[in-house]
């Protein structure tokens, strides 16, 4: 690992390449695209939470003129593989398709129904109200308790819970259920001096990215196709569409937009299948974009979720189990984030005896999607306050009792593998150590920490590194740029090249002109796809010498790389002049133009561990909860762009803390959400905020060849209980369900 | 029914177009003009992604019928620009990496700029209340507001 005082470009914070396109509006997102003759798709939704469906008419709708297409689920293929769809969002394939277009049942209210595509979208929106559907309205389902009573309606009459100890002998709502631990969690808690036992509750919340999905679809008559939309990953959009529309998938092509805003929700597909199914139907291109309302009511929410968890500890500290029952909404599909949640839960201490238990839970809601660290916010929100309890009960300071604990390298993490370097100490120390931590607080004003954490995964990328005749560079990547990653992907391949970042250019390419590349996210791009950049640089470099050897007529072990120039190695007795880069390039003809290219399959992405604490100040009249200061500490391994890193930093922050104090679906008694606007879906706005103060702790990860870890996911972790943990200490009451909003605040309160 | 006819100015020139009585200035802005640098984020009036000016005055594109336009003048993100160089406050949006997905970040700028031409010294405080009405769901608002502070300070000087 190279010392970070010898980086040139790699920690240093240049403006985006993207950047200017992005500051004028010339950037083109989802919805920015059109092609000649083009029509406009829209989709009918289902106006019940649960309903069988009869019949779906289409007669009418196509009789109307200028309606070029009307389909139901009878116009698709019927997907039977059960198979996985992979990526960071669960569930089938079966269950996807069903989930783009219902299937026998609508699941939730808002399921698509049948699509139309039409001239104007006055003239689709005519042809929707034509169409007839006939339902038998079922009884609803709307949350745990409803869904695991013993008469509870049936989302699946033929789903039967996998993974009990006994095989199960009849339907229910419970999808599966899994059990990991360690040890012996009865006599640990026998060991204890100190057994807390706490049910904590989260709701159901929305990624809310600020882009709508949107998609542009065209199928010619020989069945090639074309998708261009905003995505996280389109070769993933590639091959969802292909299973559910029964095409192969050389015959679509994906070329992603810029995508404004993702956060694990645009991981899976929703109108991608449409839109090709109604392009192929009417011969047209077809455009689809949802509004604001449909995002909310038919896009990834993330899991409700209930957790208990018991606590022992010894009275100076030393933890002796712990053991967690979570329940996680997986809304109407099964898929919800329960290896993750049981995974991460305890992830932040070195206890001996460990018991995790997980559920999976169908209810009528959309089918949850990936979001952000998918299943640890809710873990740890019961875990990271629990502790705090514990603390509480036991008179230590927070942070101390966590330090007592904290998983360290050379531990074995709660999930199997050996902790490699970590960073959750070092956090620990700089939170104990930060001026925001020592100020003193006012009456009415609490303080409140907690640890995060997620696994960053890696897996396949690929890059290409194209070197101009000028001695420009072009960098060909797969990965959607969600958040500055082509800056990231620029700052690598200029410190190996060692040309100036300007000169490089990173393109985003679609399924046909990148090689494969998995979805951006997990927190992968960087680590995943940056060790790719890397290692196409590095071929680059190879290439490169081996024809500076050739025009010297000297060995190529006899060449060196520094500073973007091929120079003869020190003590070779080689009497030739430096070439750089430029010089190189402009001489390709000889033998073939400098191209290098990585595909990989990156092993050893590095967990990453994050402290945050924040001050908030509680109105005991309104309830309203005020974050005075926020401090988000995180080991990023090493910050290729520190102002990304704090980017992340700080936006995770305020989503945790919007999912903390205010954000949630509201539903009425027949399953309809109340809220699916942002008008009362309230996330977090400026002047509801502080500065967010950021520490980058780096601690390197040795499977990359700058230390990159991941940044983007855990930063989403730690503020719920954070949050929670200072509202404790504002109030001296203990709430554990979330939002903190200001009536559950207020009720709180009154009821203390 | 009839298009109306409407006769504005955006970005400095003149221009006319037919609109619908129910159509939207966004939608027009759009879809008919090809100015896709306003962006929808709702059409409801809570996000500021379709922020414009209309003769100086912020306003939410989707919440203006096009119709209403005539007469006036529209400002666009496209319009912030001079020529070749950048306003400052996309300077220093870049300058601080005031964004992150960029979908939002035309409305902001679009926003900021009515605060400046207003304000040209807000404080930290005056720029979150003014910027309310603008959700970001990337930055936590943190580096957009000093870039906005930044801008101010240059634009001062």
């Amino acid at each position: 690992m190279t010392d970070a005082a010898q980086f040139k470009y790699v920690g240093t914070r240049p403006v985006r390449p993207d950047g200017v396109d992005k500051v004028t509006g010339r950037a083109a997102f989802g919805a920015d695209f059109t092609l000649p003759g083009m029509l406009h798709g829209l989709i009918l939704r289902s106006p019940h939470a649960h309903a069988r469906i009869k019949s779906v008419d289409l007669s009418a709708a196509l009789e109307i003129d200028g309606v070029f297409a009307a389909i139901s689920s009878a116009d698709f293929p019927e997907v039977t593989d059960s198979g996985d769809m992979g990526g960071e969002g669960g569930g089938s394939i079966k269950d996807l398709s069903d989930n783009c277009m219902a299937r026998g049942k609508a699941l939730y209210h808002g399921h698509a129904v049948a699509a139309v595509a039409a001239t104007s979208l006055a003239k689709a929106r005519q042809a929707l109200a034509a169409i007839k559907v006939d339902y038998e309205a079922l009884a609803p389902v709307m949350d745990l308790d409803a869904a695991l009573a013993g008469d509870a309606p049936l989302l699946n009459e033929e789903m039967m819970t996998q993974g009990l100890a006994e095989p199960a002998t009849k339907p229910s709502n419970i999808a599966s259920r899994m059990v990991m631990g360690r040890g012996d969690v009865a006599k640990g808690f026998e060991e204890a001096d100190v057994v807390l036992e706490e049910t904590y509750r989260t709701p159901t919340v929305h990624q809310g990215y600020i882009e709508p999905h949107a998609c542009l679809a065209t199928v010619n008559e020989g069945g090639q196709s074309t998708i261009w939309c905003c995505t996280q990953g389109a070769f993933e959009v590639r091959s969802y569409s292909a299973a559910v529309c029964g095409m192969s998938i050389g015959s679509i092509r994906v070329i992603p937009s810029e995508i404004g805003g993702g956060f694990g929700g645009k991981t899976t597909v929703y109108l991608e299948p449409v839109a090709l199914m109604l392009s192929k139907t009417a011969g047209r291109p077809v455009k689809m974009t949802m509004s604001r309302e449909e995002v909310f009511r038919a896009t990834g929410p993330a899991s409700a979720a209930r957790s208990t968890i018991k606590i022992g500890a010894k009275r100076d500290g030393t933890i002796t189990a712990m053991s967690a029952r979570i329940h996680y909404e997986a809304g109407a599909y099964p898929g919800g984030p329960v290896p993750m949640g049981c995974m991460s839960v305890f992830s932040a201490y070195n206890v001996p005896n460990l018991a995790m238990e997980g559920f999976d839970v169908l209810v009528n809601k959309p089918k949850v999607a990936a979001y952000r660290a998918p299943g640890a916010p809710q873990a740890m929100f019961a875990s990271e306050c629990i502790i705090t309890e514990l603390a509480k009960a036991l008179a230590i300071d927070p942070i101390e009792l966590r330090l007592k604990n904290a998983a360290d390298e050379g531990d074995a993490a709660p999930y199997g593998p050996t902790w490699g370097p970590i960073g959750l100490k070092a956090c620990l120390e700089a939170a104990k150590a930060h001026p925001n931590y020592q100020t003193a607080l006012q009456e009415g004003q609490g303080r409140g920490l907690a640890v995060g954490f997620w696994f960053n995964i890696g897996f396949q990328s690929s890059a290409e590194v194209h070197v101009n005749e000028d001695g420009t560079v072009t960098v060909i990547e797969g990965n959607p740029d969600i958040g500055g990653s082509r800056a990231s992907m620029a700052i690598m391949a200029a410190e190996e090249l060692g040309i100036p970042y300007e000169n490089i250019r990173v393109q985003i390419a679609d399924t046909e002109n990148a090689g494969y590349t998995m979805v951006t996210g997990g927190s992968r791009t960087t680590f995943a796809t940056g060790m790719a950049v890397v290692e196409a640089a590095r071929d680059v470099i190879g290439q490169a010498k081996a024809r500076v050897a050739k025009l010297w007529q000297v060995d190529a072990d006899m060449v060196e790389w520094r500073d973007g120039q091929a120079l003869p190695k020190p003590g070779m007795n080689v009497e030739q002049e430096p070439m750089s880069f430029a010089e190189i390039a402009a001489k390709t003809a000889p033998s073939g133009p400098l191209l290098g290219k990585a595909s990989l399959n990156a092993r050893g992405a590095g967990p990453g561990f994050s402290v945050n604490f924040c001050d908030v100040e509680v109105d005991r009249r309104t309830g309203k909860v005020d974050v005075l200061k926020f401090t988000a500490i995180q080991d990023a391994g090493r910050a290729i762009h520190p102002g990304y890193v704090e980017g992340q930093l700080q936006g995770g922050a305020v989503q945790g803390i919007g999912w903390a104090l205010n954000e949630e679906y509201v539903y009425d008694a027949d399953g309809v959400q109340q809220n699916a606007g942002f008008l009362d879906y309230r996330v977090p706005v400026a002047s509801d905020l502080p500065m967010i103060d950021t520490v980058i702790i780096e601690v390197p990860n040795d499977a990359h060849p700058y230390g990159v870890r991941g940044v983007g996911e855990t930063p989403i972790v730690a503020p719920l209980a954070a949050t929670a943990n200072a509202v404790a200490e504002a109030t001296g009451v203990r709430i554990r369900t979330l939002p903190l909003s200001p009536p559950n605040v207020l009720a709180a309160l009154d009821a203390a | 029914m009839a298009k109306t006819h409407v006769s504005t100015c955006i970005n400095g020139q003149d221009a006319e177009f037919l609109c619908s009585p129910e159509q939207t200035l966004l939608e027009v802005l759009r879809d008919t003009l090809h100015l896709t640098g306003t962006k929808e984020g709702c059409a409801t009036g809570d996000c500021g992604a379709c922020s414009v000016l209309l003769d100086g005055t912020l306003v939410c594109a989707c919440l203006m019928l096009a119709a209403e336009a005539e007469g006036h003048d529209v400002t666009t993100i496209e319009g912030i620009a001079s020529g070749n160089d950048l306003h400052p406050l996309q300077q220093k949006f870049l300058d601080h990496a005031a964004l992150q997905c960029g979908v939002c970040t035309p409305g902001f700028i679009v926003a900021s700029k009515a605060l400046l031409d207003e304000d040209p010294d807000p404080d930290e405080e005056s720029i979150r209340y003014w910027l309310a009405g603008n959700l970001c769901r990337c930055t936590g608002y943190d580096k957009i507001v000093r870039a906005v502070q930044d801008a101010a300070a240059e634009l001062r000087s």
